[in-house]
């Protein structure tokens, strides 16, 4: 029993072995202009964020919508200190200032930090803002707490295109010419350390204490657990990995500006979520490769003329993805992996379970 | 006898309504004591109090001999109250629920609250998270895995005990009703109490159920060196297990005493006992 169960884990980590070995092979063979690449790595982006939000949402049962604001804050925390000093005057043509010397540079900061650092640097800031944040929202339940998040991270984006900053963010103009990773490998690299911290994580003592949160909260306190302070760890967490997300979507998107981080990307991000289930990490990251391969690839040919004449157009794509999602919210509530998660032993089991049936069908005949 | 839980002149006033009034209660180490009364009499809301979860309007909980909580009529109730001891009572001492778990008092729910998601086994280690060492960062890379073994170790010797062994592994809203009720008892033990609330803990059960239980609940004061503050509507059980009786009715305590004093009593006959009518 106890074997067999070791022989499972083995195939599992095997898999993920595969998985990064196939990324690998992908990175040499894939042109960094072919879509396919392109999905991998904003699908990798999308699937940190989602188990970021799958953490506070479906863990620890905070409806939070404030994701993209800390995405927000990560990519530009990360732009910021990375855009090599003299590519700065470039960047920062509008808001230029003059230093100590008497030059003329381009913004206010003047330090560039490795791309490492500034990934976490990333995250930091947008923990450190998610602190003074959840010290009022997270007095708020269910529907109160997602309208309040909501509107924290619209203040957010607005305060970054706001003129008076412009030394710091540039406004409402675009951050350029920072360094990116431009191949696939860095981004499931960053991306899966961070899902397996979160992983383990909630497979903790912590974890348990989220999800008694979640299932019952007057009991969860009358054990001994701290609300106030669990759901800050918990919002807490969930926003270091958000903007860390949002580290990697600016090194994805190569130039970044507030406008893309609006409620649609927390929405975007809310129906990997919910496609891949609540409370399933291995769901959400299946359902955001899945989503994103939708939206960018598999029905794009639908935006060309002519393939249904008279029907596909620009943008005819967008239609029968909206349908689709409808389909999928529908008629499978509970997403792909309901609360379950993906292993070989699970997987042995349903395919066995599947087959019994069969033939105890075929019996009955 | 040592007194280890007291209630001092304890008003809880919601809005007009003041659901307990002027309540005082002592509860003595290795006691059981019953708190009985008709529906709406407000023995839940006193629990509520002792546990945190409300603050009283005026009055004071102590427990071990030291105040955990204490309240005077403050904010708008400065003006509404209507209860007694106005003034006695200057401090206010607030406590949370988790707080009030962690000095020894816990409890169990009239209706059960179990975690819904979880295992059995599961549902013990939540109440053991506490009184745990770990820190965040020593969790999650599992550091503590020592301590997380131990905690399994006894959350399965706890089982054995309240007889759920061999469905540790089973989701806990699949048992039975009388196993779920076993099982928010274990959880409260889980968190190692001094004091163990039970809020109608036979609700729902058939006799036999009952008289197990009871039987149950000696063990666990026995094994565990438990005090239990509990409150019952089975009058059987009351009767039986009791080491003293509170009456409370419109929140305020109409008798108390052993048993035999309270079947005797015409204030609690008329009030809630009723005749039995062959007599």
């Amino acid at each position: 029993m106890k074997n067999k169960k070791i022989v499972y884990k083995a195939i599992d980590i095997a898999l993920i072995v595969v998985l990064f070995a196939l990324v690998f092979l992908a990175d040499q063979f894939l042109p960094s202009y072919d879509i396919k690449f392109k999905v991998l790595q904003k699908g990798a982006v999308f699937a940190l964020v989602a188990v970021s939000m799958n953490l506070l949402n479906g863990f620890t049962g905070l409806f939070s919508l404030g994701q993209a604001g800390f995405m927000l804050l990560g990519a530009y925390t990360y732009a910021i200190f990375t855009i090599p000093n003299e590519s700065r005057l470039a960047v920062y043509k509008y808001y230029t200032m003059t230093n100590a010397a008497g030059e003329e540079v381009g913004g206010l900061v003047q330090t560039v930090l490795p791309m490492g650092i500034a990934i976490i640097l990333a995250g930091v800031v947008a923990a450190v803002f998610a602190y003074f944040i959840g010290l009022p929202v997270l007095r708020l339940k269910s529907d109160y707490l997602a309208i309040a998040s909501l509107g924290f991270a619209e203040i957010l984006r607005a305060i970054c295109q706001w003129k008076g900053l412009g030394t710091l963010t540039n406004g409402s103009n675009q951050l350029r010419m920072y360094p990116y990773f431009n191949s696939i490998m860095p981004y499931f690299l960053i991306a899966g350390l961070c899902i397996a911290i979160i992983a383990l994580l909630i497979k903790s003592t912590y974890g348990r204490a989220f999800k008694a949160i979640r299932d019952d909260e007057i009991a969860a306190e009358a054990m001994g657990i701290n609300l106030a302070k669990h759901k800050m760890i918990s919002f807490v967490t969930s926003s270091f990995f958000a903007g860390v997300g949002g580290a990697l979507f600016a090194m994805y998107q190569n130039t970044i500006q507030a406008k893309p981080f609006t409620t649609t990307l927390t929405y975007e991000i809310l129906l990997i979520v919910v496609i891949g289930g609540i409370g399933s990490i291995s769901g959400s990251v299946f359902a955001s490769f899945l989503y994103i391969a939708c939206s960018e690839w598999w029905l794009r040919f639908l935006d060309t003329d002519g393939v249904i004449p008279g029907l596909t157009r620009n943008g005819f794509r967008l239609v029968v993805f909206s349908a689709a999602i409808m389909v999928i919210v529908l008629f499978f509530r509970r997403g792909i992996m309901g609360d379950k998660e993906f292993s070989t032993e699970r997987l042995v089991k349903g395919a066995k379970n599947l087959g019994s049936r069969f033939s105890k069908k075929k019996e009955v005949k | 006898m040592k007194n280890l839980l007291k209630l001092e002149d304890i008003t809880m006033q919601f809005g007009g309504v003041i659901a307990v009034n002027n309540l005082s209660l002592e509860v003595n180490e290795g006691e059981i004591v019953s708190l009985i009364g008709p529906n709406g009499a407000g023995k839940t809301t006193a629990f509520n109090v002792v546990t945190g979860v409300y603050e009283p309007t005026n009055g004071r909980v102590s427990f071990d001999g030291k105040a955990i909580v204490e309240s005077c009529p403050h904010g708008k109730m400065k003006r509404l109250y209507a209860g007694e001891n106005k003034g006695v009572y200057k401090k206010r001492i607030v406590k949370t629920p988790d707080k009030i778990t962690k000095l020894g008092i816990a409890r169990t729910f009239q209706n059960i609250r179990l975690f819904k998601s979880m295992t059995v086994l599961e549902n013990v280690l939540v109440a053991m998270h506490m009184r745990r060492k770990s820190n965040l960062f020593t969790a999650t890379f599992m550091l503590n895995w020592n301590e997380e073994k131990a905690n399994k170790k006894k959350a399965e010797a706890l089982l054995e005990k309240v007889g759920l062994l061999d469905v540790k592994d089973e989701l806990a809203t699949s048992l039975p009703y009388g196993k779920q009720r076993r099982l928010e008892i274990a959880r409260a033990l889980a968190t190692e109490p001094k004091l163990l609330l039970l809020d109608e803990p036979a609700a729902g059960m058939n006799p036999q159920e009952t008289a197990e239980l009871t039987q149950f609940i000696y063990h666990i004061r026995d094994e565990f060196g438990l005090t239990i503050f509990m409150i019952e509507h089975h009058m059987d059980l009351v009767m039986d297990i009791s080491d003293r009786i509170y009456v409370i009715d419109f929140g305020k305590m109409i008798a108390s005493g052993v048993p035999a004093e309270i079947q005797s009593n015409d204030l609690v006959i008329k009030a809630y006992l009723g005749v039995s009518e062959d007599e």
